[in-house]
């Protein structure tokens, strides 16, 4: 029922077929469809901050006991897409004492990577983008480069809060990204696969017929995995309570005090995608991804339990104060790191413990390939290139 | 590749070359908090030296909203002058009004009838409680909290604006406490009103404890940091909550009492170790005890006069007058010399924000930059009092 998945495939399928009567060789052919789905997927992420941020206003101004925006558009819809144009007319402002080349390049190191993190996400049924057998390990990877971002902006803005908040900011998102990878570990060893659609399949199956086999409700392990993931991830994306680096009271707004106008808008739009991406994540990782009853397209439920996590990340945002520099880095070195590597040791013994069977351990060959909802391009592009 | 740009470079205006370092120490950084920073609640500029984490020197460099109310209060008859006290600590202007008018009714010695005293005394304890409302709303946003400011500040105090524009007419620059009463009676179920606030606010006081005071991350930010220990408060001068905090059960109400106040029974809410949690636990403690007064007050208040019998133009016997209370912020006083014509010769203003301020030069010392905005904020100072 309206699974989008498959007709998108079908699609992409018949386009694919249209460029090569048009006189495009096949690897052309699969290049261009390529190209197609990725300016796609950018467009509908782009669109997801417009959505995020009215969001996060109007549940911010539910828990504060107030209305939030109401002027601008029926229920204040338009304010943010009004902000986005007075964002786009403002002045672009490099201050004197900045290094204008890191000033700019600051903005693409912080906002691209996050865009290039959604390739393996599989949104549903026949949805990623590409079926990436390293996947979240491509994420891990790629989403650390936007630390270089936040450094270099808080070097090159030439300001001292700016650099302090550079500073802060990367002190903490190398210390996160070590629990938040390692809290990962256990469900990539339960699965046995780095491939985020294999490990969201596998939690498809039930337990005695109903209780969705979901990581997070294997007692114990799955729970501290999510636990630590999710505070790793509140860490990463930079929000209160651990919103150090920006720590409005403290060094004015950090590392993007001094950037104006759509420079400023794109640090905006990064942070809203990568709490999005972080929502996904763990949507993937712990929450069955795409399960779900069947009343709802897989793609439905996707985005139904990730905005749920959304909507714990604005929660969190909005009741809790921030923690104090040094007292971040003892949580994340004397509290997470212990806990997820007690984890992985408790997965281990899990494993060991159980005879391998069907019931713990699905294999990759323990899955028909047909249910792999891999895209049959990535096929395409195969026998393309072995062309 | 390149200089760390302007790093090292301190930025001092010229008239403060020999109070303020001119250069960053040889080890560590000169950090110019402010005037214009999000956590310094108006434009207060502290100059802090650091050497890595810790801080080594901080100057707090005031100024940027003098407004020379001592010099103007000088040109100015003596009910004129209600209204330059209406400005200096805008946040609670009744007792402003109230201390200066107590300093003039000393000299002139007229009695003041009781209702308007009770009038006062709910006023005032009002104040109290809208003032402590803005500090626990703006300090929880200082320590990253910003949820409680919506509920103190933008629900509680609102609502006690919302009585004050009922009784005089203004939100924030009031004028009602006048030499020898009150402006105006209270208008026909005020009263009434109050007493469902007072009940109201009991249980948003218990609110802020839930939100904030016992929030583990909070606590974690502000207890056992800043620490004034009782000498040290004591030799700077500091009066109010701070010094409360520290153990002193000092209070003007108690110790020099003014008004109707022998007649209520309250406590003094006192802290132990004077670190920044004491010093904004003991105001959330305050308005309870405030609350305790209204309540008191409204029991005994009855009908009768507001005004006593001032002239309308009137000169001020000469010599000298003080008059004092327990503002929000501590011991706000008077002090005039008057020598018998319209206006006095003499205007000068103990303002409590001004003195507790001096403070952070040594309260500052030794503790993490990251602590600087939680012991400025806890200080809880209004620029408009401390640059007069």
């Amino acid at each position: 029922m309206f699974e989008i998945g498959p007709l998108l495939i079908q699609a992409f399928t018949y386009a694919r077929q249209f460029l090569t009567t048009l006189g495009a060789t096949p690897l052309q052919a699969v290049v261009g469809i390529k190209f197609l789905q990725t300016t796609l997927t950018i467009s509908i992420i782009l669109a997801i901050p417009l959505f995020l941020v009215y969001a996060e206003r109007k549940i911010s101004a539910f828990m504060q006991a107030r209305l939030g925006p109401m002027h601008t558009g029926p229920w204040g819809l338009l304010q943010t897409p009004a902000d986005t144009i007075k964002l786009l007319f403002k002045e672009d402002i490099v201050p004197q004492g900045a290094d204008r080349l890191l000033h700019l390049l600051a903005v693409i190191l912080a906002a691209a990577p996050v865009f290039v993190c959604f390739a393996p996400v599989p949104w549903g049924t026949g949805f990623p983008l590409i079926n990436l057998d390293t996947g979240i390990l491509f994420v891990f990877a790629v989403s650390g480069v936007s630390t270089l971002g936040i450094l270099a902006a808080g070097w090159g803005s030439g300001n001292k809060f700016s650099m302090l908040g550079g500073l802060r900011g990367a002190a903490q998102m190398v210390s996160y990204e070590i629990p938040r990878a390692l809290s990962v570990v256990p469900v990539v060893l339960f699965y046995s696969s780095l491939n985020l659609q294999t490990i969201a399949t596998a939690q498809m199956e039930r337990w005695h017929g109903w209780m969705p086999k979901w990581f997070i409700f294997y007692p114990g392990i799955g729970q501290i995995a999510f636990i630590v993931f999710l505070i790793a991830s509140v860490a990463e994306t930079n929000r209160i309570p651990f919103d150090i680096p920006e720590a409005e009271s403290e060094l004015v707004s950090g590392y993007h005090t001094e950037y104006s106008g759509m420079k400023f808008a794109f640090f905006f739009l990064a942070e809203y995608v990568y709490v999005f991406l972080s929502s996904a994540l763990v949507t993937t990782l712990f929450l069955g991804g795409a399960d779900g009853a069947a009343f709802l397209p897989s793609w439905m439920w996707f985005l139904g339990k990730t905005l749920l996590i959304v909507f714990l990340f604005l929660w969190f945002r909005w009741t809790f104060p921030r923690l104090r520099v040094d007292r971040l880095m003892q949580f994340c070195w004397q509290f997470l790191l212990p806990l997820a590597l007690v984890n992985i040791v408790l997965t281990v013994g899990w494993m060991m413990c159980k005879t391998p069977s069907q019931d713990v351990l699905p294999t990759q060959a323990a899955i028909p390939s047909s249910e792999m909802h891999g895209s049959p391009d990535d096929a395409g592009l195969t026998k393309a290139v072995e062309k | 590749m390149i200089d760390p740009p302007l790093l090292n470079k301190a930025v001092v205006p010229a008239s403060a070359l020999d109070v303020f370092p001119t250069q960053a120490p040889e080890k560590g950084m000169f950090i110019s908090l402010g005037p214009h920073h999000p956590s310094t609640h108006g434009v207060l500029r502290v100059a802090i030296t650091t050497e890595g984490e810790i801080v080594t020197g901080a100057q707090p460099d005031i100024g940027y909203l003098h407004r020379a109310t001592e010099k103007l209060a000088e040109k100015r008859t003596y009910p004129q002058i209600i209204v330059l006290t209406d400005r200096l600590d805008y946040l609670a202007a009744m007792t402003n009004n109230w201390s200066y008018c107590l300093a003039v009714e000393k000299m002139l010695n007229v009695a003041i009838p009781e209702r308007a005293d009770y009038l006062r005394m709910i006023v005032g304890e009002l104040q109290r409680i809208a003032s402590h409302c803005v500090f626990i709303g703006t300090y929880g946003i200082d320590i990253g909290a910003f949820t409680p400011f919506f509920y103190s500040f933008g629900r509680e105090r609102e609502r006690i604006l919302d009585l004050f524009e009922e009784l005089c007419g203004a939100r924030l620059t009031y004028n009602y406490v006048r030499i020898g009463g009150v402006m105006a009676d209270a208008p026909d179920g005020w009263l009434d009103k109050v007493k469902v606030f007072v009940k109201e606010m009991y249980a948003a006081a218990d609110e802020y404890d839930k939100l904030l005071t016992y929030n583990p991350i909070f606590t974690d930010r502000t207890q056992g940091i800043g620490i004034m220990t009782s000498e040290v408060a004591k030799a700077w001068g500091v009066t109010g909550p701070n010094l409360r905090a520290s153990g002193e059960r000092a209070d003007v109400r108690i110790d020099d009492p003014y008004g109707l106040y022998p007649r209520v029974k309250f406590d003094i809410p006192i802290g132990k170790n004077g670190d920044c949690w004491e010093r904004y636990k003991c105001r959330v403690d305050e308005v309870r005890e405030s609350l305790k007064i209204i309540e008191q007050a409204l029991a005994q208040i009855q009908p009768g006069e507001t005004m006593g019998k001032v002239a309308k133009y009137f000169r001020v016997p000469p010599g000298e007058g003080y008059g004092h209370l327990e503002a929000p912020r501590g011991d706000l006083g008077f002090y005039i010399i008057s020598d018998g014509s319209p206006s006095p010769y003499r205007f000068h203003i103990r303002a409590p924000s001004f003195i507790n301020l001096q403070v952070l030069q040594q309260l500052l010392k030794g503790w993490k930059v990251a602590d600087v905005i939680a012991i400025l904020g806890s200080i809880d100072i209004v620029l408009g009092e401390v640059d007069r």
